[in-house]
């Protein structure tokens, strides 16, 4: 048989990988509305110390009368106007928030709203990840399927010129998922969304308390705040190469597998080798 | 169409950046309809009922004299326009009086002298705005339980409400102003870092931060922390204070009333 479907993806990982699609995108979208209540990261236990911000979003009018926005990260400053600092909203008319309406839930400026949303997701990104959490280590999966071999690892340099070649497995080699993919969601999985909850915690002033200091980890509540601030925008990053990698590596195959939990193998590749 | 997969992938491109649209405007659509906040608000519940139940005495954390914040920031109203106000500013304090009624067994006064004489607490803390920033500061103030304990609740007293002499214009020019009010549980109330503060970084409290006295209730964002209080009042119950939310912003922009997120 040339070509034959093989189930890919459990049930289990199919439902809670699209409630992160929704639960990420929401927060992420959410939580810009609320960093445009203070367009600003600083680092340190406050905001007023003296030192200069990390990055600052704001607006100023040029000698002409237009808004102009700006973004100064550290000391050097962008004029960013049209995306960040001001922009056109919805209704069509230029309005001075940090990010743009069409990047925020709700588009319009409501700071309530968007901590509502936020909060909510945040519960659902939480529980999720439990579930998650103990179906990988009960199923097997997270051995079997996400923890790298010691030949895996020898295989990097390889897998790095594979995928700046966007050369993909075939065959029955497509079944595994290769090293870089690995690391990437061991890294996600592991690294970066317990971070971000970690340091969406250390910003509220309840669970401070819990055991004072314990967001001295971070360097303080505003490092924290900053740091959830660039890991959410590292999970876009992330999110950029997958949906790329799924896009040239088979985008309906994968999707299918995703849905249906059936992916395709074409021994055509192999076959075409042998002749 | 002959190539099935060209027609798929236009078919998708178009279903995408159509989707996009269709679920932004769907977001906004939600967020305005009745029934989808009361399901999101659900997750504030399940937030606030947790925090309870894990950390119901524990203790802000506290900081050193080099932490605190060269100047700390004002926020809301900074200078009370009432009149009233305004004549005890030019006084010094000295007529002035905090009113302590409702659900209390002795209602009664204390001057700014009395509220001084009384055991006091000194404590540098970090307030945390809803908007995100934060300051440091030092606070000298009477615990509320000392006030709280001079005045008697009685068993049937839920809530502590503080009425302000600062005041929001209403949404129309033509509705009156709207005085600030805030609102917290008994468990707040008794907490051993809940004060009625006179004092910042050891001067008398600046009238931008809340002269003669204001709130400081460590575990909660900085709106809680009613600034310029005029009265202290024990309810049952938040439904007749303001519109029935428990505090000038939950009731006007929505913020919640468990404010420890």
């Amino acid at each position: 048989m040339d070509t034959y479907l093989y189930k890919r993806h459990s049930l289990p990982v199919r439902l809670m990988h699209w409630i992160n699609v929704v639960a990420l995108s929401v927060l992420f979208m959410s939580g810009l509305m609320i960093f445009n209540a203070h367009p600003s990261l600083d680092w340190g236990r406050q905001s007023y110390s003296g030192k200069g911000s990390v990055l600052s979003i704001g607006s100023h009018q040029g000698s002409n009368g237009q808004w102009i926005g700006t973004t100064k990260v550290g000391s050097h400053e962008f004029t960013t106007t049209g995306l960040l600092g001001v922009s056109i909203d919805s209704n069509g008319s230029v309005s001075r928030v940090a990010f743009p309406s069409w990047m925020t839930i709700p588009s319009t400026y409501s700071l309530a709203d968007g901590r509502l949303w936020h909060f909510f997701f945040a519960w659902l990104l939480v529980l999720n990840g439990v579930l998650y959490l103990l179906h990988i280590l009960r199923s097997r999966h997270l051995v079997r399927d996400l923890w790298p071999s010691g030949s895996d690892l020898w295989a990097i340099p390889r897998s790095i010129v594979d995928h700046l070649k966007f050369k993909h497995p075939q065959g029955d080699a497509a079944k595994h998922y290769n090293v870089l993919q690995k690391l990437a969601y061991l890294s996600v999985i592991f690294v970066l969304l317990p971070l971000i909850i970690l340091a969406g915690w250390a910003m509220s002033p309840w669970l401070n308390s819990l055991w004072p200091g314990w967001v001295e980890v971070f360097g303080g509540r505003q490092s924290a705040r900053t740091v959830h601030f660039v890991v959410a925008w590292l999970l876009v990053v992330f999110v950029f190469i997958h949906v790329f990698e799924v896009i040239i590596s088979g985008v309906w195959n994968h999707l299918r597998s995703m849905i249906t939990g059936n992916y395709r193998i074409s021994a055509q590749a192999e076959k075409v080798g042998h002749e | 169409m002959s190539n099935p997969d060209l027609s798929r992938r236009r078919l998708m491109s178009a279903t995408l950046a159509g989707m996009s649209t269709w679920l932004l405007a769907g977001c906004d659509r939600l967020n305005n309809s009745s029934w989808f906040p009361r399901i999101l608000q659900s997750g504030e519940t399940l937030s606030e009922r947790v925090h309870k139940l894990i950390g119901r005495r524990a203790m802000a954390q506290e900081f050193t004299d080099a932490d605190v914040s060269p100047r700390f920031r004002g926020n809301g109203n900074t200078d009370p326009e009432d009149p009233d106000y305004q004549a005890h500013v030019r006084a010094g304090f000295a007529e002035w009086a905090l009113v302590v009624d409702g659900l209390v067994e002795h209602p009664r006064k204390f001057t700014l002298q009395e509220l001084k004489s009384m055991p006091s607490r000194t404590q540098i803390t970090r307030h945390d705005c809803v908007e995100g920033w934060s300051a440091i500061g030092k606070w000298t103030g009477v615990p509320l339980g000392q006030v709280l304990a001079r005045a008697r609740p009685t068993a049937l007293a839920r809530y502590v409400v503080f009425h302000c002499a600062d005041a929001f214009p209403g949404s129309d020019a033509s509705d009156e102003p709207t005085p600030y009010y805030e609102s917290i549980d008994m468990d707040d109330a008794y907490h051993a870092q809940t004060i009625l503060a006179y004092e910042l970084n050891g001067e008398l409290l600046p009238v931008t931060n809340g002269a003669p006295l204001r709130l400081r209730v460590e575990r909660q964002l900085g709106y809680k922390h009613a600034k310029y209080i005029m009265r202290v009042e024990l309810a049952q119950s938040l439904k007749d204070i303001g519109e029935g939310k428990g505090g000038y912003w939950e009731d006007s922009a929505g913020y919640q009333w468990y404010a420890g997120i």
